[in-house]
């Protein structure tokens, strides 16, 4: 085998391109990880993990050159100081917004498994029958029978802590011990139990967060500084997890600085060849050779690469005889829920900062309900007591200003929900051949927006977080709303969507384009429908599944 | 992307304000800021006689102990926009000017006791400013300077040893602790 050749190329080091690493290789495959950005070293590479707060110049706030570096993460509040280093320059890497589009991307090994929510859940049965059931874009081809395995073996690598709860709506998996609602979330969580009659139920969240030490990580040290990366390696992240996982095989070659400008696709075998890259340092091009080609670059950049592949064949890209290459961008939309004020508990308090909060699962269009949207939502929030940032407002300035600071608030309340967003063929990314990026190639161009379905369903978002806030007691309760645009979420999907006809789906059953079935797509572009819970478990779930479906038909000979 | 935190300052900011981000939340977009006129030596130990008025040496130290008039510059001339520079500058000379027509001296000159009256004035009068201000209208400066001040001394490495408690490696957490009152709060 040549230098230049490997038994796979895998396009992309986040949570999906770390997974296929992981699986590929472990199943006795050569692979070539290619990552368009720098690489980052588990541990020493967390250069900010570390630092205490008054180490950080701007106290973690955002100067001007990190603003006029990084604009579109300005958009939400993900951004801060101590990590706007993991965020893309976006003048660097422009895009054209016709409607507009939050993309908050992080270019480098391990992508945004570095700066993850790390939420975890399984979707449910419910949501790969939905589309079936509604006539809304077209079915899954498969079901959560398909997945529950795959749920099982990622849940077991990957650590995660959460609560088993017996709801079919949240199907219970392999986790390890759940983290702790505390003193006001457990009032809260039990005042709404008893209201619902146990049709609502506040729990802790699912996180991949180690609760207890696995797989030779580190349990979680409740610093809830996983943004910076961990130096203790205890929630998931390519580096932590999947990285070492494949490292160890002694199969894997990861080639940092490596923009996949396109995958090599030969007409005559129907099948691709490997990939062109073109070297982000040097600007040289590259051509490695495989056998089968794993596209895991994100959603919006695995659209890119194949909407840039294959061409002369297909002019708009490699995937697109189905009319749906780039279209049915999917997200979460959330920002809006409620807040609320906590009467007493003032004796109470925790130690440790919790990289978690509460979870509550989706109630809306189930068990017999049913309202004038379609789907459903799910909350994420805490209760905290207030820091010293609050402002006291029947005091002024001075020691008795300094001294009610340095003694904790009041607690309060705070949640949002993460709604479910409809597939919709007119939302889509095309290729903007007037705007060059640094590189000299073609941007996206974003044209998409949420629709009725989501603008009724918001309403609700905001007014059950308040009325179950009411109902549990608090003061004070306040639903807002405050905007939303698609991408904001960071949950994007669906620009390569799975189906069962080739006329109507970019991908088959296992994750292979239908019109080159050495090629496997297995990040969020592959997404069918977006269910309202975070997508990442389903991620290396679907790539865990198609790498080993992958890795097996090599052996018969089948792709 | 820590969801948790974006989540709880959506909450804290929908249920009232909060000290330390109001300025730095408000630019939605990247600024473009010329060049502003500089900060003098006197303008930072005005600074530091403001700052340490807000926050003052009591049984432990106070926001002069931790450089907040340097702390209050720099964050001006690296964070803030040129409009809100603008503003935060002519808050300086503002409050001379009160204080010279109020009390007949500069702010540096007065006692004690009149540095704390006059800027409990000033607290006030940024408090119903606020309540009553729309969003497209600036933030008042002496806010800005009781953020900043708050901020700098909090977030130091004093506030944190001795105002609150600030633990970098936890290792565990406990949801339900008891707290009696007196004890500082968690960083």
């Amino acid at each position: 085998m040549s230098e230049q050749s490997f038994d796979a190329i895998v396009i992309g080091s986040g949570v999906s391109g770390g997974w296929a690493a992981k699986e590929l290789t472990e199943n006795g495959l050569k692979v070539l990880m290619l990552e368009r950005g720098e690489n980052i070293e588990h541990i020493t590479g967390y250069v900010n993990a570390l630092k205490a707060p008054w180490e950080v110049p701007h106290r973690d706030r955002l100067s001007n050159k990190t603003r006029e570096e990084h604009p579109i993460p300005l958009r939400d509040g993900f951004m801060h100081e101590a990590n706007a280093n993991y965020w893309v320059k976006d003048h660097e890497s422009p895009y054209v917004e016709t409607r507009p589009f939050n993309w908050f991307r992080g270019y480098h090994v391990g992508g945004r498994s570095l700066m993850w929510g790390r939420q975890s859940y399984r979707w449910n049965r419910f949501d790969y029958e939905a589309n079936l059931n509604e006539g809304v874009g077209v079915d899954w081809p498969i079901r959560y029978e398909d997945m529950a395995p795959w749920y099982d073996h990622a849940e077991a690598w990957a650590g995660i802590s959460g609560s088993m709860e017996g709801m079919e709506q949240l199907p219970d998996g392999n986790f390890l011990p759940p983290m702790e609602l505390n003193v006001v979330e457990k009032d809260v969580a039990a005042r709404i139990k008893a209201h619902y009659k146990d049709s609502r139920r506040m729990i802790i969240g699912r996180v991949a967060n180690l609760s207890v030490a696995h797989n030779g990580r580190n349990n979680c040290q409740y610093r809830n500084k996983c943004d910076l990366g961990c130096p203790f390696g205890a929630y998931f992240s390519t580096q932590s997890s999947t990285l070492p996982a494949a490292v160890k095989t002694g199969n894997l070659t990861l080639r940092p600085f490596s923009i996949v400008t396109r995958i090599v696709y030969d007409k005559d075998s129907k099948k691709a060849t490997g990939v062109e890259i073109l070297d982000a340092e040097t600007r040289q091009t590259y051509e490695y050779n495989s056998k089968i080609v794993f596209l895991c670059a994100s959603s919006m950049n695995s659209a890119w690469v194949l909407m840039n592949s294959a061409t002369e064949v297909w002019p708009d890209g490699l995937g697109s005889s189905s009319g749906e290459l780039g279209h049915n961008i999917m997200d979460h939309h959330f920002r809006a829920g409620a807040s609320g004020e906590v009467d007493g508990f003032l004796d109470r308090y925790v130690f440790g900062r919790r990289a978690n909060g509460f979870y509550i699962p989706r109630f809306r269009n189930l068990f017999g309900d049913k309202r004038d949207y379609t789907r459903g939502f799910g909350y994420q929030g805490s209760a905290d007591r207030k820091g010293w940032q609050r402002e006291v407002a029947e005091i002024g300035i001075g020691a008795p200003m300094k001294d009610a600071l340095c003694e904790p608030g009041s607690w309060q309340v705070g949640m949002t929900a993460f709604g479910e967003v409809l597939p919709n063929h007119d939302n889509k990314v095309t290729l903007d051949k007037a705007v060059k990026d640094k590189w000299g190639l073609p941007v996206l161009n974003f044209d998409c927006a949420i629709g009725p379905n989501e603008k009724k369903m918001r309403v609700d978002m905001a007014n059950d977080a308040a009325e179950m806030l009411v109902a549990a007691g608090l003061k004070n309760v306040k639903p807002y709303d405050n905007g939303y645009a698609l991408g904001q979420g960071i949950h994007e999907m669906g620009t390569a969507r799975m189906g069962r006809d080739p006329r109507t789906s970019v991908l088959n059953k296992h994750n292979q384009v239908w019109d080159a079935t050495n090629v496997f797509v297995t990040d969020g572009s592959c997404m069918v429908s977006s269910s309202c819970v975070n997508p990442s478990l389903t991620y290396m779930a679907m790539t865990a599944r198609a790498a080993n479906f992958a890795a097996d038909a090599l052996k018969k000979g089948d792709v | 992307m820590n969801r948790r935190e974006a989540v709880r300052r959506l909450a804290l900011l929908m249920g009232g304000v909060m000290i330390g981000s109001e300025v730095f939340l408000s630019g939605q977009s990247a600024p473009d800021k010329g060049p502003m006129p500089a900060f003098s030596d006197a303008d930072r130990a005005l600074l530091d006689k403001i700052g340490d008025t807000i926050v003052p040496k009591t049984d432990i130290p106070g926001a002069a102990d931790v450089g907040i008039g340097a702390f209050m510059v720099m964050m001006v001339n690296e964070c803030y926009s040129e409009k809100q520079h603008a503003i935060f500058q002519d808050g300086l000379a503002k409050i001379n000017a009160a204080s010279t027509a109020k009390y007949g001296a500069t702010f540096d000159k007065l006692t004690p006791a009149q540095r704390t009256d006059f800027a409990n004035a000033l607290d006030a009068e940024q408090k119903a400013y606020t309540l009553k201000k729309t969003k497209d209208q600036p933030t008042h400066y002496f806010r800005m300077m009781k953020e900043l001040s708050v901020l700098g001394f909090f977030s130091s490495e004093i506030g944190c040893t001795q105002a609150v408690r600030y633990i970098e490696v936890p290792g565990a957490y406990h949801g339900d602790i008891a707290y009696k009152k007196g004890d500082h709060a968690w960083y």
